[in-house]
């Protein structure tokens, strides 16, 4: 079974909600509004991942991701609620230089893309899906090193998350 | 258009506009959700090069995004944190507003 993904009615409908969720997230006024946006926009991107074959990435996406991380956004914007929308006011300066920078930024990138010849360098006919098997061996053998220091780091990471966060005690 | 290409192009727009959103907003949280988005826009790269790349047996890919995953994960964690202790000392999420070390 050589399946190889061909760009179809799935893929174009899966960017079309990473896209638009992701211009909503940055554009719109009400955060709550944005971070809803912004979870979308995830769940477009996990849906790519899952049609890209990669099962177990794109779950992950949607457990690490839309799971907590989107919930983590809206937990920290009504904590921060008095802040306001604002004040009324969105943009940082002036949005026409920065939107200019970001779009030569997106010119730059995707001609960098038409001209390369990526295309023609990789026709690879990989059938499977990366398994889920595999990918535990992986990790406990070539990548354990890293997992281990990812667990370290994790473990830092959230107490240090929690320990800035706890409200300062009189003494 | 093949597959690749279209993933990468994806991924190209995702960045510009995560780019936009970090340069352009006030909010810090805006911001955050920016650099999420520019993450997440790498990780759909690597995984494009993985499924279209030359030895996908070798999984390089996945396990890339796998830890890219988590170290985001903890990212936003400290980051929001940060903003939560931030706006309880200037009473504001506004980044033009957080313009002094000593409060």
């Amino acid at each position: 079974m050589n399946w190889r993904p061909e760009v179809d009615v799935a893929f174009v409908s899966l960017a079309a909600l990473t896209i638009g969720g992701g211009i909503a997230a940055i554009s719109l006024r009400n955060l709550i509004h944005c971070a809803l946006c912004f979870a979308t926009c995830l769940l477009g991107i996990a849906g790519i991942f899952l049609w890209l074959g990669a099962q177990f990435v794109g779950f992950a996406q949607i457990l690490v991701y839309v799971g907590a991380i989107s919930i983590l956004v809206v937990f920290a914007i009504l904590l921060t609620r008095g802040a306001g929308n604002e004040n009324g006011q969105r943009w940082f300066g002036s949005p026409l230089v920065s939107a200019t920078i970001a779009v030569l930024l997106a010119g730059v990138l995707l001609a960098s893309l038409v001209a390369s010849n990526h295309a023609k360098a990789t026709a690879a006919q990989y059938s499977a899906s990366a398994p889920v098997a595999a990918i535990g061996q992986k990790l406990m053998t070539s990548h354990v090193l890293a997992l281990e220091i990812i667990a370290l780091m994790l473990t830092a990471a959230l107490l240090g998350a929690v320990t800035l966060a706890m409200p300062e005690r009189k003494r | 258009m093949d597959a690749l290409t279209a993933c990468l192009t994806i991924s190209a727009i995702l960045f510009a506009i995560g780019l936009a959103g970090a340069l352009l907003r006030r909010n810090a949280i805006i911001v955050l959700i920016s650099i999420e988005l520019m993450l997440n826009a790498g990780n759909l790269n690597f995984l494009a090069f993985w499924r279209f790349g030359p030895h996908p047996e070798a999984l390089s890919g996945v396990m890339v995004v796998l830890f890219s995953i988590a170290i985001a994960g903890a990212e936003a964690a400290v980051g929001l944190a940060l903003i939560v202790n931030v706006y309880r000392h200037f009473k504001s999420t506004d980044l033009t507003v957080l313009d002094s070390l000593k409060g």
